[in-house]
């Protein structure tokens, strides 16, 4: 197992940049996540590691070994694509056995390795078949024995359970990160699905317009994003971001509405805002409290139920328009109606500012 | 009149149909459409009918007035076609027919029509020249034509749309119009009447189509593939042979029987770039016409025995025709 380093890693499309130069440190056997929505570089950074796609600057390092101008063959790094690439005209032993017969091993080690693999993925009444008659899990399953076979040094998984049905995912989800502990693997996932990547990453890394937006555990990206992006990109529904100004130690969003952020907060929001005091406040759904004499106030726009818990969609009161509503997590058992005034508080250690000019975070020094 | 749209069919439907095909106009109609279809295809098979029937007739019952649906087969046809005769004069006529068990089967059936072999007509060798003509060029076009069609599909080759035009261009020109010159060039060469002379100018005008079609197909196969055995530790020519190779079959089926019957069925090149040494069987079939009685049956037979390569051919690899005619028109 090994450690990957990108080092100003870069590709251009023509002149645009698909990637902008990134630095990302992979230890050993982390669970890496690449996440960002469609076009923002994932999948490109991944085959630039993978070797199938080209850097157009900076160096990629595996294990301390500069790989960045290596044949794919030659990094010993195994790749899920997202609609598997079983080879149609193999048997799924023939596929699994594939990446063996590359490195020359005798036909008694890959008789020994594919047992081993299809015994782990328990996939072994399928060996005979061709992948056209599989079902979807079924495929992903050869698909991660083709890669775990051959005990690479990384495994880079391409949205690989982006082809299966939504039940059916989260037994895979759950499937991966099992192996990937087992195998003490170093692995590299790209998804556009957050909450994937919550619950598979030990690291993940937020992109966006080819531009890294934040590297962080699940929860510093979830509880202290870097900038609005993050903040909205991650969580469903996102966090909530309410435009205000900061004057007077109080944020006003409305005449109705204000909020006093904590004291601690103060001199880093003096120094981090924009000299008008314009600022962007954001806070997760389940940081609000409802109660009948919360500090903001707005009336129930709507209501969505999700079993345990329900979401409240609030405008505020004194909002213009529908940028005023913000999501609030709810107890299921009270029932809102539509247009009933509701007010809630926040927790003040758990809300967060931005700088709506630079759309970044605002940090508290010794924070 | 109750309405079909009010009413529905008379029985449930237990098939998956669309609603207006069950509609009894749109049954009737499919049924006109199947007998137009059947009739029309029983006109075009009417000429290998007759070919066929031609070819196992006596030269009487070829020309005889109303033709003659029942007749006694004989293989007089394919005898003259593998034979050289001679007319025979009465006296040696009536000498022959003193003591006819002298003479073999082939000789009974010339002696039938009066005539007596004198040796083995060049039919055969214009067969033989076919088969190496049009099977080394189908080869070559489609190995050559294989290639460069990966080429086109995978890389950025420079001027890569500009090149295929032209490379389709040279379909454009009606071959007629290039014999001439081409007759003139090959002289000069001395590729006139030869085997490679003819191996070329088939693979030359096959290329066009095999690049073609062959792109076709292996734009169809997914690059994930070969990424997937880059990453599984092949180098690109492994992976081109042990995943393009295999999964363009249907493909190089299809282009192999195009290729091969152009090149089998070829006429004008033939009868323009060839004499002797290298003349294909197409023209040398029309030339019998020329040489005093028109031994039908003769002709005939040689077409018959022309077609059923091509049959055989196009029968073995009918499956993956089938695919092929149609790829493109539905993924996987």
């Amino acid at each position: 197992m090994a450690t990957i380093e990108l080092r100003k890693v870069e590709k251009k499309f023509g002149t645009a940049y698909a990637v902008e130069p990134m630095d990302l440190t992979i230890n050993h056997g982390e669970f890496v996540v690449l996440l960002g929505p469609s076009g923002c570089g994932k999948t490109t950074t991944l085959r630039m590691i993978s070797g199938l796609e080209t850097v157009s600057g900076g160096h990629i390092y595996l294990d301390g070994r500069d790989v960045t101008w290596l044949h794919p063959s030659d990094r010993d790094t195994a790749f899920v694509f997202q609609l598997f690439a079983l080879y149609p005209h193999l048997t799924v032993r023939q596929n699994i056995a594939f990446p063996l017969q590359a490195q020359h091993e005798s036909p008694e080690t890959i008789t020994k390795r594919v047992a081993e693999t299809v015994e782990l993925l328990k996939i072994g009444d399928l060996l005979n078949q061709r992948p056209g008659n599989l079902s979807g899990g079924d495929r992903q399953r050869v698909a991660l024995a083709r890669a775990l076979v051959r005990h690479p040094a990384a495994f880079l998984m391409d949205e690989p359970l982006g082809a299966l049905d939504a039940d059916f995912r989260e037994t895979m989800r759950a499937e991966i990160k099992r192996l990937h502990i087992e195998q003490n693997a170093t692995t590299v996932y790209v998804t556009h699905d957050q909450i994937e990547a919550m619950a598979m990453a030990d690291k993940i890394v937020v992109m966006s317009n080819a531009v890294v937006q934040h590297i962080g555990s699940p929860a510093e990206v979830y509880h202290n994003p870097s900038n609005l992006f993050v903040a909205a990109f991650i969580g469903s529904p996102g966090m909530n971001l309410m435009a205000g100004h900061f004057a007077n130690q109080t944020v006003h969003f409305s005449d109705e509405n204000s909020f006093k952020p904590p004291k601690e907060w103060n001199s880093a929001l003096q120094v981090g805002l924009p000299s008008e005091g314009e600022v962007i406040v954001g806070f997760r759904p389940e940081v609000a409290r409802l109660s009948d004499k919360g500090a903001l106030v707005g009336d129930v726009y709507a209501v969505d139920i999700h079993g345990s818990y329900s979401v409240l969609h609030v405008k505020l009161a004194g909002s213009k328009d529908e940028l005023g509503i913000v999501h609030l997590r709810a107890d299921r058992r009270t029932s809102h109606p539509i247009g009933a005034k509701v007010s809630f508080d926040l927790d003040p250690e758990m809300v967060r500012f931005f700088n709506p000019q630079t759309e970044a975070a605002i940090r508290r020094e010794n924070a | 009149m109750a309405r079909f749209e009010d009413m529905g069919p008379a029985s449930p439907v237990v098939e998956s149909i669309r609603v207006d095909m069950v509609n009894p106009t749109a049954r009737l109609l499919g049924k006109i459409r199947a007998a137009i279809a059947v009739a029309l295809a029983t006109i075009l098979l009417i000429p290998v009918y007759v070919m066929i029937v031609t070819s196992i007739k006596s030269y009487n019952d070829v020309v005889a007035i109303p033709p003659k649906l029942v007749f006694e087969p004989t293989m007089q046809g394919f005898v003259f076609l593998f034979s050289e005769r001679a007319v025979l004069s009465k006296a040696q006529l009536e000498e022959y027919q003193k003591n006819p068990g002298e003479l073999d089967f082939i000789g009974q059936l010339a002696l039938e029509a009066g005539q007596q072999v004198t040796g083995p007509s060049d039919y055969v060798g214009r067969l033989k020249n076919s088969l190496i003509i049009a099977g080394v060029s189908t080869v070559l076009s489609v190995v050559l034509g294989f290639f460069a069609a990966y080429a086109f599909s995978r890389f950025n080759v420079p001027g890569k749309n500009d090149l295929l035009f032209f490379i389709l261009s040279t379909r454009m020109l009606p071959a007629v119009v290039v014999t001439i010159p081409l007759f003139l060039m090959y002289r000069t060469l001395r590729l006139h009447d030869t085997h490679l002379g003819m191996i070329l100018l088939y693979t030359v005008f096959n290329l066009s189509f095999s690049v073609w079609l062959l792109k076709g197909f292996i734009d169809e196969i997914p690059r994930e593939y070969e990424d997937a055995a880059l990453v599984d530790g092949y180098s690109r020519l492994e992976a081109f042979f042990k995943i393009v190779l295999p999964q363009s079959v249907t493909g190089l089926a299809a282009t192999t029987v195009f290729c091969l019957i152009f090149a089998w069925n070829e006429y004008a090149f033939s009868l323009m770039l060839t004499s002797e040494k290298a003349r294909t069987a197409p023209p040398s079939i029309a030339t019998m016409l020329g040489r005093g009685v028109v031994e039908w049956q003769a002709i005939a037979a040689g077409s018959v025995l022309f077609l059923i390569p091509v049959v055989v051919i196009t029968f073995a690899l009918r499956k993956y025709l089938l695919r092929g005619v149609t790829f493109g028109a539905i993924r996987q």
